[in-house]
């Protein structure tokens, strides 16, 4: 044999067979915490600013004072139940990026049940009204885009967007015809003394009720995805549309259904923002979240329960950001950076669960 | 396993490694300038909510006013940007109160109802907003409602406006009948009504012939919208450019299309060096001195506010030479002293028409209802009485001369 050199990689990658649970979360977890160190390093260098009183001005920030968990958890809760909405469409592989306007026009619908009738129906009439309506209404909102999948093959992600800075406009004109004072475009706290249609607080705490409801909400989703026959036929058609038919299941009817499913969810999103805590209407009322949902449903895996832990992520994450640009003086944009940041190194994580890094060691092969 | 953490630890050090050599050369100032602001020395803690952050000209003059007000006063304030006008503005309230700030304050609009939300809960605490018009019919002790008599201001830049326009006619530009303003609006809301007629009256005070198209964008910061619309009005003929509505987009527009432009809120003149003439803007500073004087010395706070040009709160910016037309400011200056002392009525009934007709009586809603019922006559001695009934603008008549091109928002 001749001394020829073969040149080697320094490694490669393969991908991994199978993970365990315990191992996975590890490389999760290390990757929030590389994400930290790195982070760190883009603080110091960029502000100046020591990096652990930047963490633990963001811990603060998040659950510093009993508001501020209350406000946490009305957060993840208000976020979470979004990304339940978008997720049984997403397991279906239509890309329903469509949540912020269906939020919104759910949201519509009850403003415009607590500005009309709000002070005509008695209470629990006028919830009902409420809750039927603007389920309706967010579903509808889904279904158009819908049919025209599963009739013509649109293709939905551009759909559900554009239906999106639709139901924006609409909210921004009907803010303008119901705005006080006359043009302000700004419609105010709905029926303020008389608190028709306003979520009741329970136990004193204004956003208990919202909290219990989503709480409810992600059992059944996670039940409804799991365990019941829709659950399976979403999952079927989500793998393979052919395989799907060849079974028999009407993937029209399927694409239908979840879309309906969805979009009702976000109907409740709208209802938990309007009647449950801000009680005003306004284009930003849906907050991006249905945007950030699609990050939340991804990083959880399609799954309900883990959508806990990522929403919770997202939301600490914000609320200490706004912490940090307040306290340090920072813009907004930099507290972005680190939510980027973070994560960026997240969803990179998932490459380190799905592959593996094999380091070649020196003298292996001769 | 080993293997993956024996990986995981290479990176997590090698990381580590990094950041502690980018702190070690750091270490020194970082224990000066992030130590926690020392024991308050004054008793007074205010706290600041704003709708967006400085890239937004309306909160950068509120951000302004607030920390040269602290400084000179000196104290630190706590200023929360991009708070939305939704129960975000309450939470951001009460956690403000929960921080112990005697003051909050807001800048938008939209925040009022939260504002009133969060005054009801926390009465020892000063809650103080401007431009809302509810203090003066809600009856708490601890919200104040605040603006300025900014109408003066829009009109001595009107005026600068009118001088331009008549200095591009006489150099044969276009023809006197053609001395058309635009101008790009939020809302049709009395305050922006208020502000773009004002303009125009100062502009016609000096330029008899001109007359205003104003498009609307629905929203009070919308860079595109904003730019579309100033281009727009040029497109329309317009000769001149201003604006009630808080990106740089209509001032943008200008620069690039040549197109002198007066701006609100504060100069323009770094970005549009050749068009920026003058901009009229309400210096929020005497007002967050004089609430905080007034917390500090345990004295309670009008509920209502008017700041003027008196009170140094309304404010033109230095003139720009360079695009404005000669002898700009001493015009100004001389319509100024006329307007305090009295001589100049800037909403004068005998200086405008409506269909046709002169006004003699109006009811005005200055006492908010959904159903915007008018309710006080502001009709007085040949002059519509703007701000004098509550700080919050309440003009909003449609006079002849100026043309709505949408009306939508």
């Amino acid at each position: 044999m001749s001394n020829e050199k073969v040149k080697e990689p320094f490694m490669h990658i393969t991908k991994r067979a199978d993970i365990s649970r315990g191992k996975s979360w590890l490389i999760r977890i290390a990757s929030i915490l590389v994400a930290l160190v790195f982070c760190a390093v883009i603080i110091v260098l960029l502000t100046g600013e020591n990096p652990l009183s930047v963490y633990i001005t963001m811990f603060k920030g998040a659950v510093g004072t009993t508001r501020r968990i209350w406000s946490l958890l009305q957060n993840v809760a208000m976020l979470l139940c979004v990304s339940l909405a978008v997720t049984p469409a997403f397991r279906m592989k239509f890309w329903n990026i469509g949540a912020e306007g269906q939020v919104l026009i759910g949201g519509l619908a009850t403003t415009a049940c607590m500005i009309l009738l709000g002070n005509k129906l008695p209470t629990p009439v006028l919830m009902i009204v409420i809750f039927v309506s603007s389920i309706v209404a967010g579903a509808i909102w889904a279904l158009i885009p819908a049919i025209f999948k599963a009739i013509w093959n649109t293709n939905e992600t551009l759909f559900t967007l554009m239906m999106n800075y639709i139901a924006m406009q609409i909210v921004s004109y009907f803010a303008y015809v119901w705005s006080v004072p006359k043009g302000s475009g700004a419609i105010g706290v709905i029926n303020p003394n008389t608190q028709a249609g306003w979520f009741p607080s329970v136990l004193n705490q204004k956003y208990l009720l919202n909290i219990v409801i989503v709480a409810v909400l992600t059992v059944i989703v996670y039940i409804y995805l799991k365990y019941s026959k829709h659950g399976y036929e979403i999952a079927v058609v989500g793998e393979s549309e052919n395989t799907a038919k060849y079974i028999g299941i009407n993937v029209k009817k399927v694409i239908i259904r979840t879309m309906l499913v969805s979009g009702a969810l976000c109907g409740i999103a709208g209802i938990l923002l309007v009647s449950g805590t801000d009680h005003t209407l306004t284009k930003d009322t849906a907050a991006g979240r249905g945007f950030t949902a699609i990050i939340v449903s991804w990083l959880a895996k399609f799954n309900p329960i883990y959508m806990v832990l990522t929403s919770l992520l997202i939301v600490f994450l914000q609320k200490g950001a706004v912490e940090i640009s307040s306290k340090f003086e920072l813009n907004d944009s930099f507290s972005d950076i680190i939510t980027g940041i973070i994560i960026f190194f997240i969803i990179g994580s998932e490459f380190f669960i799905n592959y593996k890094l094999n380091f070649n060691k020196k003298g292996e092969n001769k | 396993m080993k293997k993956f953490l024996k990986v995981m630890a290479i990176v997590l050090v090698v990381a580590m490694i990094g950041v502690f050599a980018a702190c070690g050369n750091k270490t020194t100032d970082d224990t000066t300038t992030t130590a926690p602001a020392a024991v308050d020395a004054s008793k007074v803690k205010i706290g600041f909510i704003m709708l967006h952050d400085e890239n937004s000209t309306y909160d950068l003059n509120f951000i302004n006013g607030a920390k040269a007000a602290c400084e000179k006063l000196g104290i630190v304030p706590i200023i929360k940007t991009n708070i939305p006008e939704t129960n975000e503005c309450y939470e951001a309230a009460a956690d403000l109160a929960d921080q112990g700030c005697n003051i909050v304050f807001a800048d938008s609009f939209g925040h009022e109802s939260f504002m009133i939300q969060a005054a009801k809960e926390y009465k020892d605490v000063q809650f103080c907003h401007a431009t809302g018009t509810r203090a003066h019919t809600e009856g708490l002790d601890n919200y104040h409602n605040a603006f300025a008599s900014i109408y003066e201001g829009r009109y001595l830049a009107g005026v600068a406006a009118g001088l331009k326009l008549n200095e591009m006619i006489e150099a044969g530009k276009f023809k006197a009948e053609d001395a058309k303003i635009g101008y790009v609006g939020a809302f049709t809301y009395a305050e922006v009504i208020s502000g773009y007629t004002s303009f125009f009256l100062g502009a016609r005070s000096v330029c008899p012939t001109a007359t205003m198209e104003v498009q609307f964008t629905g929203s009070w910061y919308d860079e595109t919208a904003e730019k579309e619309a100033a281009t727009l009005l040029i497109g329309n003929g317009c000769k001149l450019i201003s604006q009630h509505a808080d990106s740089m987009g209509a001032p943008t527009a200008c620069e690039t299309a040549g197109i002198p432009d007066v701006s609100y809120n504060g100069s323009t003149v770094d970005q549009c060096p050749n068009t920026f003439i003058v901009s009229s803007r309400i210096n929020w500073e005497p007002y967050f001195e004089y609430i905080i004087g007034q917390v500090a010395a345990g004295k309670a706070i009008d509920t209502d506010w008017t700041g003027s040009i008196e009170t140094g709160s309304v404010e033109l910016t230095a003139v720009n030479e360079k695009a404005a037309a000669e002898g700009t400011q001493a015009k100004i200056d001389e319509v100024k002293a006329a307007i305090k002392a009295g001589t100049v009525k800037v909403f004068d009934t005998s200086k405008f028409t409506v269909g046709g007709k002169a006004v003699d009586t109006y009811l005005a809603d200055v006492d908010t209802d959904e159903a915007y019922t008018g309710d006080t006559e502001v009709i007085k001695d040949g002059a519509f009485l703007e701000s004098e009934f509550r700080s919050a603008p309440y003009f909003d008549l449609r006079i002849d001369g100026i043309t709505l091109l949408n009306e939508k928002y």
